[in-house]
């Protein structure tokens, strides 16, 4: 079958690629080859700027085949990935592509090999190509130039492409940025778009793109502060931004600084966690110790006393205050001052024996401001009450309550780990975690604020929340 | 003191949404801004366009309207009782941003998240509001994402379909226990109902797309949601199962997982440091298993230990082989597509590989070895034509021959 008296012994076909990405052309060429029954080993392919010389004694004429219309066999597959392997910068790229098609005539289901080293390779420079497309797609960085009216903008673009892909993606940005005036500057050729038609115009250099634009200080401060330093993961990183990009891209010159600023950081946290997290004390005493050294909020700075909890360490009944006051602060025992002597009365009519209870605060250590002479009680923040309540939940992870009793707002937000209305929540029990139950009532300095009917009314209520907590520990403990 | 400038609330609400895991913006409706009056286009596949030092991709704006909160969640940064610095934008300044960002091509469009203000519903508007700018004021044809706010209006939610295309609620954390206990404020029922109420919208609006061209679209890119590890005592087994149960009753299109960071000004009631980054990665990795190798969840729980967590020193799907050594070796010549993805360090690619180039010949270790990115892992599982691992895979030291020797990856590699 092979008629053709053309293809004469010793001597090869010299393809020369008027361009790096003619595809349509190497097909072309590539078609008439095949119809002519030229094997590979026969055939050079030359891109623009290649070295011909070498194959100074091949045939440059393309070879003119007897039959044109007779058919060449190549799936769609194969067209697809031919044409974005030709893409790549591998000078040899033309030759395995026209290697494979004369394999396909005879093996027209190679492809499906993936063990065959030249369909391997196919698919490697196919791989590259898509890579290196993509990369464009994201990191083409605009800049914004203004022209000289100072009426329209323009964004120009220079972007370093590892194959010739230029113009193959010149769609994506046409159709993502079709209302804008746009260039893109490669030092493999140029892309204009006016928002009517693309302009091809020839190899760049960076010095022809713009500087620098406003906008980046933005953009290099969102990509800072996006960033969690926590989470450090260089190498993942640098897998899908290798650094030859970095040169055109903005925000990377952040990336070293980012880097140690972070290792820092890192260790600070790991520092201050270690303080902040350790093992919970196990027993009241160890707890007792360890309060009295704690700063873990502002009020541990002040000039006070840490106030543990007192009472039986198996107590049915936990009751729960605010946070000690300034008697408590010098006596360090929790409700000693007038609301202790409020509370002690009530517990008392309701026949509960505070011997029996473990009586504590939301908060250990007293917290207040100075005037003049005196310390004057402030309510504790939600953030300080949260805080505290590393050891609020030491002590009853030992004391096991069945019951707590909360008095006001402030315990109660301590055991719930949010604020509460009492009106609302007072009169039943609230299911804690650990399987105990929380009841709220009002804090005693309240009723020690009111007169007339309200002080009345709220005694009766405040008398009817302990009647109810009694009743309860009695059933649960029976 | 003053208003801090557009500079200083990027600052403030970036840094502020660092925590969310989502990223992707992909699987969303083709479009291009060919024939409008704006710019955008989404072509299927998302565009990472930058990475930070975190490893993770930057592909669109993420940032929060505001981290005023009036909420108190314990492991959130911005929770009403945290110390932090606050800032509020605009909708009309995130919505200018979004568009500066976008025409220097750092980003794909807009990741909007925000704290609580005022009421959900007041946020919820702005939210929206924001989205209603860039795609009606300016004709954005870029992606969208809103975080909605589970407890606003139906109808506010609804409308951020409408404009976004993909919506998101996050469930937080994996057990209702450890969210009354984390996050008081919120209500997993609410969260749930929100979710189902977004499904329902989908499917309509699906329908309706198919019978009538016009019919508008709605968060076509669907929903999402995220969870956070390592905040309670949720074991990985735990975490699966709630992911598994999300995936069918709630048709999402992806779960995030997200590691508890320790975050400045933590909350007392997290005595946690934080967990190993390793075991969100594992949680990734189950997830695939689930989305594209045929695992149910069933079977990934199967691989955790006995804490009911899974290894971090070996893939789960290492783990499950090691515990079911019985189905294997798996001959690759002639097993099933099915056993052949259960293969430790066979991915989907391979198989498909292997399963096309074994009608042409029959494999030997030597291919397999090409079609794989480590043959040495593989080969203990696996029977070619002049290979048999005679006897490996019942060695009780496997698991160690195959455990990836302790580089960590959390070291500084650069
Ligand atoms: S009030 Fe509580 S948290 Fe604050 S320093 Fe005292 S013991 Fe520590």
């Amino acid at each position: 079958m092979t008629s053709l008296s053309h293809v004469r012994l010793g001597t090869y076909f010299v393809v020369h690629m008027p361009r790096s990405d003619d595809f349509a052309f190497w097909r072309d060429r590539a078609r008439q080859l095949v119809q002519c029954d030229v094997p590979p080993d026969r055939v050079a392919w030359v891109e623009p700027g290649g070295n011909a010389s070498l194959f100074s004694h091949g045939d440059r004429r393309a070879p003119i085949p007897d039959d044109p219309d007779r058919p060449v066999r190549a799936s769609r597959r194969f067209v697809a990935l031919a044409k974005n392997a030709a893409l790549h910068s591998d000078p040899e790229r033309f030759a395995l592509l026209y290697s494979l098609l004369w394999r396909l005539q005879s093996q027209p289901r190679l492809l499906e090999d993936k063990a065959d080293s030249e369909v391997r390779r196919l698919e490697e420079l196919d791989k590259a190509v898509r890579r290196d497309s993509h990369k464009m797609h994201a990191f083409v960085r605009f800049r914004m130039v203004e022209d000289e009216s100072g009426g329209s903008e323009h964004y120009v673009a220079w972007f370093e492409p590892d194959h010739h892909i230029v113009r193959a993606n010149a769609g994506f940005f046409v159709r993502r940025f079709a209302n804008m005036n746009w260039s893109i500057l490669t030092p493999r050729g140029t892309l204009h778009w006016d928002g009517e038609i693309v302009r091809e115009g020839p190899p760049a250099q960076k010095s022809d793109a713009p500087q620098g634009d406003p906008a980046e200080d933005l953009w290099r401060k969102y990509y800072a502060s996006i960033f969690n330093p926590a989470r450090l993961k260089i190498g993942a990183m640098l897998k899908e931004m290798p650094r030859k990009y970095w040169k055109n891209m903005p925000e990377t010159s952040l990336i070293p600084e980012l880097v140690a600023g972070a290792q820092n950081r890192e260790a600070q946290m790991v520092e201050a966690g270690t303080l902040e997290f350790e093992e919970r004390p196990e027993t009241l005493q160890a707890i007792d110790k360890a309060i009295h050294a704690c700063r873990k909020c502002p009020i541990g700075e002040l000039d006070n006393q840490a106030v543990m909890g007192e009472g039986p360490n198996d107590a049915a009944l936990m009751i729960v205050g605010e946070q000690p006051g300034d008697q408590e602060d010098q006596a360090g025992r929790p409700f000693v001052g007038p609301a202790g002597q409020v509370l002690d009365a009530h517990m008392e009519r309701a026949g509960i024996d505070r011997r029996n209870t473990y009586v504590t605060n939301a908060v250990k250590h007293f917290k207040y401001v100075q005037r003049g002479k005196r310390r004057l009680h402030q309510s504790p923040t939600a953030k300080e009450i949260d805080v505290c309540r590393w050891w609020q939940e030491a002590e009853r992870a030992i004391v096991k309550p069945k019951v707590i009793l909360a008095l006001g707002a402030s315990a109660a937000r301590g055991m719930l780990g949010k604020t509460v209305s009492i009106s609302k929540v007072r009169g039943e029990p609230i299911a804690l975690d650990d399987g105990s139950e929380l009841w709220v009532t009002a804090h005693p300095s309240y009723l020690l604020r009111l007169d007339g009917a309200a002080k009345e009314e709220q005694e009766r209520l405040f008398a009817a929340d302990l009647a109810a907590v009694k009743e309860r520990v009695e059933e649960l403990t029976a | 003191m003053g208003q801090p400038g557009i500079m200083e609330k990027l600052e403030i609400l970036a840094d502020a949404a660092k925590y969310d895991a989502s990223c992707a913006s992909s699987g969303t409706a083709k479009r291009n801004s060919s024939g409008g009056k704006g710019i955008g286009s989404t072509e299927g596949m998302g565009i990472c366009h930058a990475y930070a030092p975190d490893g993770r991709c930057i592909s669109l704006l993420k940032v929060l309207l505001t981290n005023h909160c009036i909420f108190d969640c314990h492991y959130c940064i911005n929770r009403k009782s945290s110390n932090v610095r606050r800032a509020r934008f605009t909708p009309q300044e995130v919505a200018d941003l979004t568009l500066t960002f976008y025409r220097r091509n750092y980003i794909e469009g807009l990741f909007l998240s925000s704290g609580i203000i005022k009421s959900s519903n007041h946020t919820m508007e702005q939210m929206v509001e924001t989205a209603r700018i860039l795609r009606e004021d300016h004709d954005f044809r870029g992606y969208i994402h809103l975080k909605t706010i589970p407890e606003a209006d139906p109808d506010l939610v609804h409308q951020a379909g409408l404009y976004a295309d993909r919506v998101s609620i996050n469930v937080e954390l994996p057990t209702d226990a450890g969210l009354t206990r984390l996050a008081p404020d919120k209500n997993a029922r609410q969260i749930e109902g929100a979710m189902g109420g977004m499904k329902m919208a989908i499917r309509q609006a699906r329908d309706e797309k198919k019978r009538f061209k016009h019919a508008p679209r709605f968060a076509p890119a669907g929903q999402s949601t995220q969870m956070i590890v390592g905040a309670d005592a949720a074991t990985d087994a735990d975490i699966v199962g709630r992911a598994s149960r999300l995936y069918d009753g709630f048709r999402l299109r992806r779960v995030y997982y997200s590691a508890f960071s320790p975050i400045p000004d933590a909350s007392a009631v997290l005595p946690l440091k934080r967990p190993p980054l390793v075991r969100e990665h594992r949680l990734y990795q189950s997830d695939w298993l689930m989305r594209f190798y045929g695992f149910e969840a069933q079977e990934v729980m199967q691989a955790t230990e006995a804490d009911g967590n899974l290894p971090l020193d070996i893939d789960p799907k290492l783990a499950w082989a090691l515990k079911f050594r019985e189905r294997f070796p798996v001959d690759v010549n002639r097993s099933s597509r099915e056993m052949l993805l259960r293969v430790p360090g066979l991915g989907v690619k391979a198989v498909n590989q292997i399963i096309a180039a074994r009608r042409h010949r029959t494999l030997r270790l030597e291919d397999v070895a090409k079609l794989t990115v480590s043959v040495a892992k593989v080969r203990a599982f696996i029977v070619t034509a002049d290979w048999r691992p005679t006897l490996l895979t019942d060695r009780a030291d496997l698991r160690t021959l195959l455990a990836p020797k302790s580089e960590q990856l959390e070291l500084f590699a650069a």
